[in-house]
């Protein structure tokens, strides 16, 4: 089960309270985890994700085990205490703005 | 007992005002989708309790809000506008070529007919029609691809579609900064329509295309005439917009953004003049509506209940609206977070709120 974590308005717009756990299986990463949520909660297609690219939008970042993965290929293997459940993947709103 | 509903966009939610006839005793509630910029919320005239509400921010781009309860409640609904084929370029700031890329939704407009269809106006500008309440949105190309598409360029705001306005087969565009485009055929083919119109601030000031058009405005009654604030100068049409002539006059200045007219006076027109492009607040920190009863031209200032010193808001373009109640009331809201309203036609004012978020949007819709 991935522990994921959302910001505050995506929480609000998504309708759920704490964090969001995922069954995923086989060989998980930020790709297979962000499509898992989309497909539990399509309202968040398109708010984290372009629709069109599927890029990461511009001020959306992903932290995980105190580690900026924002920039790693979305393709890669989650870290290890992600995959077991014991830290939580953030969905993270950049600071931005004055 | 009639009675109105006020539905108002800002930087940070929308909010609803609602009132009886008198208009003098206003609910709010509010926010609604709190943080996020909500540019414009409108209501189908087929069926007023469906709402339609355009929701953005710059973390988490567009979400489209649909409500069937008048906007005590909402669900989330499509939120995907692909533009048709290869969107292709327009001119960018610099006069490059820059790819067509969508930022957001500037205004929905649902059909007068029928509630399930609504038309949205986005930036970079497309029109795009949902047939399915707003579940998904395909994109009326011919627009984009009528010929002069590459050549557009955006306003200081964006390059945005930002006035719908339909009949059945005969839809009106408005384009900042390309101009007015007209379709005979339900969206299928487009032309511009932007002759008489003048413009100082681009290389040939009589173009086709390529004016900063503020907002247009016509009454139902008389589907050909109407009425456009434009970047400079208030404009007007009798020919579905084949052809326009200047109707400014005697305002003090003929910058501005929102324009409307009276619903039983098909000749009373409003506008709220700015300083300036630059300068965007009213003159003399006088925030005044202008009311023309011979459409166009002669203009008469509208200050009761206004402030009439130290005030340097603005009026957004699509944040003008009036209802058809027997006196017709005219509504606007400003920058500054005021929302006013005249039951009078615009004799007198008073503010229905003073310190909502900027706002961006103003739309009323009249209940029986």
């Amino acid at each position: 089960m991935i522990r994921l974590v959302l910001p505050a308005h995506l929480r609000k717009l998504a309708k759920v309270n704490g964090e969001v756990h995922l069954d995923v299986t086989g060989q998980v990463t930020q790709r297979i985890v962000l499509d898992a949520l989309e497909a539990a909660y399509p309202v968040l297609r398109g708010t984290i994700r372009d629709h069109e690219s599927g890029k990461r939008r511009p001020f959306i970042r992903f932290f995980a085990c105190e580690q900026d993965l924002s920039h790693e290929p979305p393709d890669t293997a989650l870290p290890e205490p992600v995959l077991c459940g014991r830290e939580p993947y953030l969905v993270v709103a950049a600071m931005a703005g004055g | 007992m009639s009675g109105v509903r006020v539905l108002v966009g800002t930087r940070k939610g929308a909010f609803v005002l609602t009132a009886d006839g008198k208009r003098t005793d206003w609910q709010v509630s509010g926010p609604f989708f709190g943080g996020w910029e909500v540019y414009h919320v409108k209501g189908s005239p087929a069926s007023p309790d469906r709402l339609y509400a355009s929701q953005s921010s710059g973390w988490s781009g567009q979400v489209v809000q649909r409500s069937d309860d008048g906007g005590r409640t909402w669900e989330p609904v499509g939120n995907k506008f692909s533009y048709e084929g290869m969107p292709g370029t327009h001119q960018w700031y610099d006069g490059t070529p820059h790819p067509w890329e969508f930022a957001r939704v500037w205004h929905l407009e649902p059909a007068p007919g029928n509630p399930d269809v609504v038309y949205a106006g986005v930036e970079d500008a497309g029109l795009f029609r949902s047939d399915d309440g707003g579940q998904s949105w395909q994109e009326l190309p011919g627009l984009r691809t009528q010929g002069s598409g590459s050549s557009w360029q955006p306003g200081a705001g964006g390059m945005c579609l930002h006035t719908i306005i339909v009949d059945e087969d005969r839809i009106f565009a408005a384009i900042s900064a390309a101009g007015v485009f007209r379709s005979d055929d339900a969206g299928q083919s487009w032309k511009p329509v932007n002759r008489g119109l003048q413009s100082q601030g681009i290389p040939d000031p009589d173009s086709e295309v390529g004016h900063c058009v503020h907002h247009v405005a016509r009454h139902p009654s008389r589907p050909d005439v109407l009425f456009m604030q434009k970047h400079w100068d208030v404009m007007r049409s009798d020919d579905a917009g084949e052809s326009w002539h200047e109707v400014s006059g005697n305002l003090p200045s003929d910058f501005g953004f929102p324009i409307d007219v009276h619903a039983h006076e098909p000749n009373t027109v409003y506008v709220v003049p700015i300083l300036s492009d630059g300068e965007h607040y009213p003159p003399e920190g006088k925030l005044r509506v202008y009311r023309s009863r011979t459409g166009g031209d002669e203009w008469e200032p509208l200050t009761k209940g206004l402030p009439q010193q130290h005030c340097y808001v603005n009026v957004l373009r699509d944040a003008m609206a009036v209802d058809s109640l027997d006196d017709c009331g005219i509504y606007f809201g400003t920058t500054g977070g005021q929302v006013y309203a005249s039951a009078d036609s615009g004799n007198s004012w008073a503010p229905i709120v003073r310190d909502l978020p900027a706002v961006l949007s103003v739309e009323v819709q009249t209940l029986s």
